[in-house]
């Protein structure tokens, strides 16, 4: 037997595994002569499971463009990757536009990563759609004239929430406990949660700030159950929210859990029987609304399984993007930009039209708060939610429920 | 009250450390009897937690998670003569990099069958909630892992030291030559440490499939922690995985009661510390084909 010292051992050992817990991202190599854009989201980690969503939706909205003659009479070249982490999605972002060629990027869910990219879009003067990123400071403090938020910023999470939750009476005068992801997402969430609280006379007795790669929670929710909160109140993402639903479940606590953030992957992903509750979403896929529906016809055509959120944010980007570079025939940042702050409308399978708000490039777009379905009158395993009333209703502006210039000032440079 | 809730997080942080103990266990055999680090053992864990859904929604929990180790050990055979058997005295860089590939491979092939989301099973309703004993709050379904983790440890104990095949496999950890020399073969016992190593990670992921997101890389999630237990218990000893598993969730639950943003750090700070008194870990023997 050859001899060797068990540390090395040992050491190589972990490398390893430090290795694999980066992941092996699946490359999409450049054509020539296409329109290229770059595509990037999570597709490993805590966020992979919605991003894996994010892609099939790009996909998807690629082909049928192409399918449909291209944009500028060319076929689009998407190059989707998994962006990993911060550095390694700023990393990506550089080359796909130094290198491959992308005249726009799109895509992520992290906060995070979104940052970095945001940076290389503004260096590079090249545009970024951040389709699944929701903190407010994206928006606010770190917004820059590249780079457009689809998504529902976490102000419009909490307000959405908040309202259905203060129609129920759980609101004025209870105590609060958060459970919040230790992330620049979860921060600003709970910024925005203290500020409704503050709001409308609701105490935090309690918040615990949650790593992301946790995945046992029972030390939480003893120090929960010790608080004896009114409403438990979950700022978590992407597969801590999984998690925290199973357990939760699993201590079956009397206090209500709730959450000011939720996908639809991780809620299917916590199985009926697990989930309750009242949360916040962008899109569901039983919205119904003609495009929603021919979108969700297609994907499950396509994928065999109803798209998600963000499967549904990143196809309607894209789709409006190539409307964008369609009617501008142009793929200049500087022309796109123009048309986007002239706030564009742009259908995106919601009763209302959505636009690009000019001073923040947040995409104005109507929200939902949902509850859960009991079991038995679930159709199948994916129709869990139960969308309640739109927000804002139907006579009221859409941005009352988005944050105003004033709570969330973004200056962009020229 | 402050002393009772500290006290709650430490037998919670016991409980944890039962389930972490079975997937560490087996890492810690494979290593201390074959001298391989199996970077694949995650991948039986995943494994269990999926064949343990899949049977659900047909058979139920119970059996279910009785026959998701028991399959997943039966893989265990093929891995061991087919893959592992080639490694034993090679250069160790090449078992890592075939269990390594093959953690990447099965992961590959879990997101081919079940698809990349996430697949969900449920607790039964008899294990659902919490039962307060005295002043302590446990979840039913944890003391459900606990009892199972003891009685699965209580049986493996007598197996290393009670019967013929534990003398020979402990002799093994020491003295393979010997073992060798005595005209006894070393690699059928090897096949069943590998079953027995890989079965218990499948039992853990099966346990902890309705309580956890069962999707296709949650192998490396328990990897991390399974190594620590390892390294912190020290080599060939059972004793020392056990102390080090109960160890790592005890400081786990005292570092997120006193200082929660310490909680994931604690247990590699707790590492570095073991490590630099007691750099064979707390009970690792004195091991010849390692030194």
């Amino acid at each position: 037997m050859i001899r060797y010292p068990r540390r090395t051992l040992l050491r190589a050992g972990a490398a390893f595994a430090g290795a694999a817990a980066l992941g092996f991202p699946a490359i999409v190599r450049a054509q020539a002569d296409k329109i290229r854009i770059g595509h990037l989201t999570p597709l490993t980690g805590f966020l992979g499971v919605i991003g894996s969503y994010a892609q099939l939706g790009a996909k998807l909205a690629a082909e049928e463009i192409n399918a449909s003659g291209g944009i500028l009479g060319k076929q689009i070249d998407l190059l989707s990757e998994d962006s990993i982490n911060p550095a390694t999605a700023a990393t990506k972002a550089q080359r796909m536009l130094e290198q491959d060629g992308a005249v726009v990027l799109l895509g992520e869910i992290s906060s995070a990563s979104s940052l970095t990219i945001m940076q290389v879009a503004e260096r590079n003067k090249k545009v970024f759609f951040s389709t699944g990123a929701r903190s407010d400071a994206l928006r606010g403090k770190s917004c820059n004239k590249y780079s457009f938020h689809c998504d529902i910023p976490n102000t419009v999470m909490v307000n959405a929430v908040g309202t259905a939750l203060e129609q129920k009476g759980m609101v004025k005068g209870k105590k609060f406990f958060t459970l919040t992801a230790d992330y620049i997402f979860g921060h600003d969430l709970l910024k925005a949660a203290k500020v409704f609280f503050g709001a409308h006379d609701a105490n935090l007795i309690g918040d615990e700030l949650i790593a992301t790669d946790v995945t046992d929670f029972s030390p939480y929710l003893l120090k929960v159950r010790q608080a004896k909160p009114d409403v438990v109140c979950c700022n978590l993402a992407g597969n801590q929210v999984t998690n925290l639903v199973k357990q939760y479940a699993e201590f079956g606590f009397p206090y209500p859990l709730v959450g000011f953030n939720l996908n639809t992957g991780d809620a299917w992903a916590a199985g009926a029987g697990n989930l309750s509750g009242t949360w916040p979403t962008v899109w569901y896929h039983t919205l119904a609304n003609p495009t929603s529906q021919a979108f969700v016809a297609a994907f499950t055509k396509k994928y065999g399984k109803p798209p998600e959120n963000h499967a549904w944010i990143d196809y309607v980007t894209l789709k409006l993007l190539a409307e964008a570079i369609n009617t501008t025939k142009s793929t200049d940042s500087g022309e796109l930009i123009a048309y986007f702050e002239k706030q564009a409308q742009f259908d995106i399978g919601k009763a209302r039209k959505a636009y690009f708000r000019s001073w923040d490039h947040q995409l104005v777009q109507e929200a939902y708060p949902f509850t859960v379905k009991p079991k038995d009158q679930m159709k199948d395993q994916w129709d869990m939610l139960v969308l309640g009333d739109v927000v804002p209703a139907a006579n009221d502006p859409l941005e009352t429920i988005y944050p105003t210039k004033e709570q969330n000032p973004c200056e962009m440079k020229a | 009250m402050q002393f009772e809730f500290l006290l709650e997080q430490v037998v919670n942080g016991l409980v944890l450390g039962g389930y972490y103990l079975l997937v560490a266990l087996g890492l810690s055999l494979i290593f201390s009897v074959g001298g391989i680090v199996n970077l694949a053992h995650g991948a039986f864990y995943a494994l269990g937690a999926y064949i343990c859904v899949e049977l659900t929604s047909r058979l139920g929990f119970g059996p279910s998670v009785v026959i998701s180790p028991l399959a997943v050990a039966l893989l265990g055979i093929l891995f061991e003569r087919f893959i592992l058997r080639r490694f034993y005295t090679a250069d160790p860089i090449l078992s890592l990099l075939v269990t390594f590939g093959l953690a990447m491979v099965a992961e590959q092939a879990i997101r081919m069958i079940w698809g990349a989301a996430p697949v969900s099973t449920e607790i039964p309703q008899s294990f659902r909630g919490s039962v307060i004993v005295g002043d302590f709050l446990f979840s039913r379904y944890r003391l459900l892992i606990l009892g199972v983790v003891a009685l699965v440890m209580v049986g493996i104990w007598l197996l290393l030291h009670k019967t013929s095949f534990g003398r020979v496999v402990r002799a093994g950890i020491q003295r393979p030559d010997m073992v060798a020399a005595l005209g006894i073969r070393l690699q059928p016992h090897m096949t069943a440490v590998v079953m027995l190593g890989v079965g218990l990670a499948a039992l853990g992921g099966a346990f902890f499939a309705p309580i956890t997101t069962v999707h296709p890389a949650m192998g490396a999630d328990i990897m991390t922690i399974a190594f620590v237990v390892v390294v912190i218990g020290g080599l060939g000893s059972f004793w020392g995985v056990v102390i080090a598993a109960l160890l790592v969730g005890v400081v786990r639950g005292i570092a997120i009661h006193f200082e929660p943003a310490a909680g994931e750090a604690s247990i590699y700070i707790l590492m570095f510390v073991v490590l630099l008194v007691r750099p064979r870990g707390l009970l690792g023997e004195r091991i010849e084909k390692f030194e």
